[in-house]
C-alpha cells in the first residue's frame, strides 16, 4: 500500500491525480491504478467534505453515547454493533476499551430528537444494559481541520 | 538637526531592501495569497517548544555563559559531526548566537580589517554585502549563473581573487536559487583555496533542507578546509525555529576567540529558553525534521513543475525551500513582474534583483505553503501570463 499516497489523500481528496503524481514523483497513470486498486480493496471507502455545520442556521446536533452491552456466547459485540450501525442516524460506530463497550456517535436535528433516538431505539436493543449520553456543544477542529480561528498567515506576505 | 551630520556615512550609503514598496503595497490589499516568505509554516515541533516551556518554569532564565550552555554546545558537536563529519571542540570551537546572521555578522566583523575583500557569490541571501560594508570591508560579487544551477565554479573563484582577498561567503544550500554545491564542486573550490589565506565563512543555515539523493557536504569536512573555515548553522529553518533567534558558529580555536569577543560585547549571550529548546531539538528533533523534509520535498515537485508546466521555466532547486523560476520569456524585468502581478493577480513573489543584480530574469518563490495554497498562487500566476 502507498501510504505517502493516503496520506495526500486523507489531507485533501480533491488533490489532482496529475498533482498527486508530481508530488510523489510518480506517473499518472501509476497514482490511478493504485487509488483503485485501494478502492477495490476497501482501503479507501470514501471521500466526504469536511462541514463546519455550526456555521449553517439549522445546524444538526451530535451526541457521543457510550453504551455497555453483555457481549453474545460465541458472536461477541458485533452482533449488537451490527444493530446499531444501521440506523441512519448513528455516524459511526467504536468498540472501546475501558469502562463501556461501544462509542456511539449519533447525529439529530434536535437535542430532542436524539435524545428520543437514545431512548427509543438504542437502549431498547436487546443486550445493551446502559446508555450514557453526552451533547456536543462545539466542535472545534474536525477531521484534521480547525474549525477555530482564522487561519490567517502570521507570517505577513514578505520576509527574506 | 542635520542628521545626515549624525549619522555615519557607511550606513547611510546602505541601500534599504528594495522589496520594501511590495510590502505596503500587499499590506494594503485583501486576499494576497504570498509565496514571498522566507520562513517555515510548520510551528516548532512540540516537544522543542515544551522544553522552552519546562526550563521557563524551572526558572531557567538568567544570562548562560557568553559561548552559550555548555550541554548546548556538546550538542552542537555531536549534531555536526554526526551529520556532517565535523569535529570541533565545545570548549573552544563554538559559539551560540542569535540566530545565523548574528554569527555571520560576528566572524565578518572578527576578520575584515578596512578595505579588505570579502568575495560573495550572488544571487545570495540579502545581509551578507551591508554586513562586509558595515565591517568596513569591500565586497567583491560573483554571478553564479542558471546554466550551472548557481553553483560557484573555480574559475570564477580564481578570477575574483585579488591580493586583497581576505575572505569568501559560501552561501550553499543557496536562498534565492535552491542551488546546492556537492562534495565535487567543494573539492574544486577547496583547490583554489588550500594554500592561501583565504578563509571562508560557509552560510549552512539551510544543511538539513536538501532532496534526492543529495545530503548537504560541508566544505569544512573537504581536506584542508577545517582550519580555514567557519560554518554557520541555526535552528530556524531545519527545526522550523525561527523566533526563538538561534544558531552558532564552528571553528578554528584562534577565530572563534576573536568572534566571542564581539559576541560578548555586542549581545552577551543568546537567549537562555531558546538554547534549553535547542537542546532537545539536537536531541530528539531527527523525526520531526525528516517529516517536514518529505512535506517540503513534495512542494517542491509541485511548484517546479506547475511553473514549467504554466511556461516559466524553473531548474530543479535541490536545496532551501525556494523555486526560482526565470521569467525572462515574458519581457519584463524581476521588478515589473513582481509589481503586475502583485497588482493583476495579488500573488505576492520577490524579484530575483533583491538578491543582487545576477537575479535578474528570475523571482524566488517560496513553498512553504500548504498544497492548496500553492496550487492557488500557480493558477493566478498562469493568469496573468496569459494576460501579457
Amino acid at each position: 500500500m502507498n501510504i505517502k499516497l493516503l496520506k495526500l489523500l486523507s489531507q485533501d481528496s480533491r488533490t489532482s491525480t496529475a498533482d498527486l503524481a508530481t508530488m510523489l514523483g510518480m506517473s499518472e497513470k501509476d497514482v490511478c491504478a493504485q487509488i483503485a486498486e485501494m478502492e477495490r480493496e476497501g482501503v479507501i471507502r470514501g471521500y466526504k467534505a469536511v462541514v463546519d455545520w455550526d456555521r449553517l442556521d439549522n445546524a444538526y446536533v451530535s451526541a457521543i453515547i457510550e453504551l455497555k452491552v453483555t457481549p453474545k456466547a460465541g458472536l461477541g459485540f458485533e452482533d449488537v454493533a451490527a444493530k446499531v450501525m444501521k440506523y441512519p442516524e448513528v455516524e459511526s460506530v467504536y468498540l472501546m476499551s475501558g469502562v463501556y463497550d461501544l462509542n456511539v456517535v449519533v447525529k439529530g436535528k434536535t437535542f430532542q430528537e436524539v435524545a428520543k433516538f437514545v431512548a427509543k431505539e438504542l437502549s431498547t436493543i436487546e443486550s445493551v444494559t446502559s446508555t450514557a449520553t453526552h451533547f456536543v456543544l462545539r466542535r472545534y477542529k474536525e477531521l484534521d481541520v480547525a474549525l477555530l480561528g482564522s487561519g490567517k498567515d502570521e507570517r505577513g506576505s514578505y520576509s527574506f | 538637526m542635520d542628521y545626515s551630520k549624525i549619522l555615519s556615512p557607511t550606513v547611510q550609503e546602505i541601500k534599504p531592501s528594495g522589496i520594501r514598496k511590495y510590502f505596503d503595497i500587499a499590506d494594503s490589499m485583501e486576499d494576497v495569497i504570498s509565496l514571498g516568505v522566507g520562513e517555515p509554516d510548520f510551528p516548532t515541533p512540540w516537544e522543542i517548544r515544551k522544553a522552552g516551556i519546562l526550563s521557563l518554569e524551572g526558572g531557567k532564565t538568567r544570562y548562560t555563559s557568553n559561548r552559550g550552555l555548555e550541554q548546548l554546545r556538546r550538542e552542537i558537536c555531536h549534531y555536526v559531526n554526526r551529520k556532517y563529519s565535523l569535529t570541533y571542540d565545545p570548549a573552544t570551537e563554538v559559539l551560540v548566537t542569535v540566530g545565523g546572521s548574528e554569527a555571520i555578522d560576528a566572524c565578518v566583523r572578527a576578520i575584515t580589517a578596512p578595505g579588505d575583500e570579502i568575495i560573495i557569490p550572488q544571487p545570495s541571501y540579502v545581509c551578507y554585502e551591508p554586513i562586509v560594508r558595515l565591517a568596513g570591508g569591500v565586497p567583491v560579487i560573483i554571478e553564479t549563473r542558471a546554466e550551472h544551477d548557481f553553483k560557484l565554479t573555480p574559475e570564477d573563484l580564481k578570477n575574483a581573487i585579488t591580493p586583497k582577498t581576505k575572505a569568501l561567503i559560501m552561501p550553499y544550500p543557496c536562498n534565492p536559487t535552491g542551488g546546492i554545491m556537492e562534495r565535487e564542486d567543494l573539492e574544486a573550490v577547496a583547490e583554489v583555496l588550500r594554500g592561501t589565506d583565504i578563509f571562508v565563512i560557509s552560510d549552512e543555515i539551510y544543511a538539513e533542507l536538501t532532496f534526492g539523493k543529495h545530503p548537504h557536504v560541508s566544505i569544512a569536512a573537504i581536506d584542508g578546509m577545517h582550519e580555514r573555515t567557519v560554518v554557520v548553522n541555526g535552528f530556524s529553518k531545519t527545526f522550523s525555529m525561527t523566533g526563538w533567534r538561534l544558531g552558532y558558529a564552528c571553528g578554528p580555536a584562534p577565530i572563534l576567540q576573536q568572534v566571542t569577543k564581539i559576541h560578548q560585547f555586542a549581545i552577551m549571550c543568546a537567549p537562555t529558553t531558546a538554547q534549553y529548546a535547542a537542546i532537545e531539538a539536537l536531541r530528539n528533533g531527527d523525526e520531526a525534521v525528516a517529516n517536514m523534509r518529505e512535506e517540503y520535498d513534495m512542494r517542491r515537485r509541485l511548484i517546479v513543475s506547475g511553473f514549467n508546466r504554466i511556461g516559466l521555466s524553473c531548474r530543479e532547486p535541490l536545496g532551501a525551500f525556494y523555486a526560482f523560476p526565470c521569467i525572462r520569456s515574458t519581457g519584463l524585468s524581476s521588478d515589473e513582474f513582481c509589481e503586475r502581478l502583485l497588482y493583476a493577480e495579488k500573488v505576492a513573489v520577490v524579484p530575483g534583483t533583491a538578491f543582487g543584480q545576477g537575479g535578474e530574469g528570475f523571482i524566488r518563490a517560496s513553498y512553504c505553503y500548504s498544497t492548496a495554497h500553492i496550487t492557488e498562487a500557480l493558477r493566478r500566476i498562469e493568469r496573468f501570463l496569459k494576460t501579457l
